[in-house]
């Protein structure tokens, strides 16, 4: 179908772009790679009065090694974090590499951005699972000046997050690496909204895991920790038993949908699986990152 | 009162400067605005990509971005792939593998890959299944549009000696001498588009 009518604006700097939102009111939204929102308005699911676009912010385009943490400019490409090469920001976040091909599919990714995908907050979206993940804060701007927002404040439901409408993402700061961390989900058809995702970060000491983050997507109505999953694996001797029982115990405490996709069963079993074969995968960064010393 | 807004759009190397409507896709504004029918809407929600085109040199869906956003911006269509009525070599394959049937798809599959091949000069298989793996073919079953893609990217490709293949033989090897020649091609045409 076709969108609504919208009055268009484009603003140059954030602060415009923060004054255009408060003089069009609650209705008007900002556009960034407009790879969910344009498709939402075409289904007529959303009909802003306004739109400002921001694409053209171009210094909200980065990813930069900041310490010990990472921070991403809200406006920078999928596509740039699934091709970025810097070891520098590699050594301590190739999830997101990793996790980037996971991101809808080719022509969205060279579109879409990486604040857009956290702002609209679908709860299957990777970099929503990975902010979840890693702890990630929003630095957003609104007509008071800056503010931070931590993820497990930030994603509220579905397509909910703590934003005012007349404030704008500028950045994510990922505020500590994660070498063993790793995401897995599965989809019908590459790139398409995984049906169930899962997200591990360890922290290993030799063959110990000494703590574990667990976060599953398309399970709730936002990215979910699993904090009984997280326990089987801490303290634990890492490997495919306890590997396979931290995913079981996460099947056991969700609640998960039934829809066209699959009943609240499958997504059961595939967040089991999934769990799994994240675990697994992390371990591997182990054995690379030793293999490489 | 309608919301339009000027724009200077460059199609296959030819300025174009028009008032859009801001809610008008830049599909929309390809096909009904300027005339470029060959950019095809399947589904106009970014699921299908038969609406795939190059914005600035990278596959888009045309049908997830407004025309007003592409002001000032380089768009390459489906039209801007032959040279003087003569297919490119991508396009030479696509009909040597049967990568269509009814054809629909095709202008999107053909952008897609133009796009894939330009950043991507020797894939494997499997890199070619995924980038392929972003748009809906209801004929084919894909697997002559992967074989076509690898062959147009010099690798390969299973085929059968007619007159039609051999012509499409000699321009992929002319393409790999090249190696960007699909992108000189499109650029070629533009040139002559502009005079």
């Amino acid at each position: 179908m076709k969108p609504a009518a919208f009055e268009y604006r484009k603003a140059s700097t954030v602060e415009e772009a923060v004054e255009q939102l408060t003089q069009l009111g609650d209705d008007a939204k900002l556009l960034a790679g407009g790879q969910s929102l344009v498709a939402m308005m075409n289904f007529r699911l959303v009909r802003p009065s306004a739109l400002v676009d921001v694409k053209g912010i171009l210094d909200l385009q980065y990813v930069e090694a900041n310490g010990e943490g990472l921070k991403i400019g809200a406006l920078t490409p999928h596509r740039w974090i699934e091709t970025m090469e810097d070891p520098g920001v590699l050594e301590g976040f190739s999830v997101l590499k990793s996790a980037a091909r996971w991101v809808g599919h080719y022509p969205i990714r060279t579109l879409g951005t990486f604040g857009g995908s956290i702002a609209h907050a679908d709860p299957s979206a990777e970099w929503c699972m990975l902010a979840t993940l890693l702890d990630a804060e929003m630095v957003v701007v609104g007509p008071g000046g800056e503010r931070m927002i931590p993820a497990s404040d930030f994603f509220q439901g579905f397509f909910t997050t703590a934003l005012e409408p007349d404030e704008m993402i500028i950045e994510v700061r990922f505020p500590e690496p994660a070498p063993y961390a790793a995401l897995q989900e599965f989809a019908r058809r590459a790139g398409d909204y995984g049906i169930v995702a899962a997200a591990v970060a360890l922290d290993l000491q030799g063959g110990e895991c000494r703590s574990a983050r667990v976060v599953l997507g398309g399970v709730s109505d936002v990215p979910l920790r699993i904090p009984e999953a997280e326990q089987v694996l801490e303290g634990a001797d890492i490997g495919q038993e306890v590997f396979k029982e931290a995913g079981q115990e996460a099947a056991k405490v969700i609640d998960p949908p039934s829809d066209v996709q699959g009943t609240a069963e499958y997504r059961r079993d595939l967040a089991a699986t999934l769990i799994q074969r994240a675990l697994t995968e992390a371990v591997a960064k182990v054995k690379e990152a030793a293999d490489a010393r | 009162m309608k919301d339009t807004h000027p724009i200077e759009i460059t199609v296959n190397g030819r300025v174009h400067e028009i008032e859009v409507e801001s809610r008008r896709t830049l599909a929309d504004v390809l096909r009904h605005d300027l005339g470029y029918t060959g950019t095809h809407l399947g589904c106009e929600h970014g699921i299908c990509g038969a609406c795939t085109v190059l914005l600035d040199g990278l596959p888009v869906r045309s049908c997830l971005l407004f025309g007003v956003q592409a002001d000032e911006c380089e768009v390459e269509t489906v039209e801007g792939l032959e040279s003087d009525g003569r297919l490119n070599p991508l396009q030479e394959a696509f009909s040597a593998h049967h990568g269509l049937q009814c054809g629909f798809c095709t202008p999107g599959f053909l952008m897609l890959a133009t796009g894939f091949l330009r950043e991507n000069l020797d894939p494997t298989e499997e890199e070619v299944r995924e980038a392929v793996s972003s748009n809906l073919c209801r004929c084919t079953g894909y697997q002559g549009i992967i074989e076509a893609v690898l062959d147009a990217a010099g690798k390969g490709g299973e085929r059968t000696e007619t007159a039609a293949d051999e012509t499409a033989a000699s321009e992929t090897s002319r393409n790999q001498e090249e190696s960007v020649s699909v992108e000189d091609v499109s650029l070629s045409g533009a040139g002559e588009a502009n005079q």
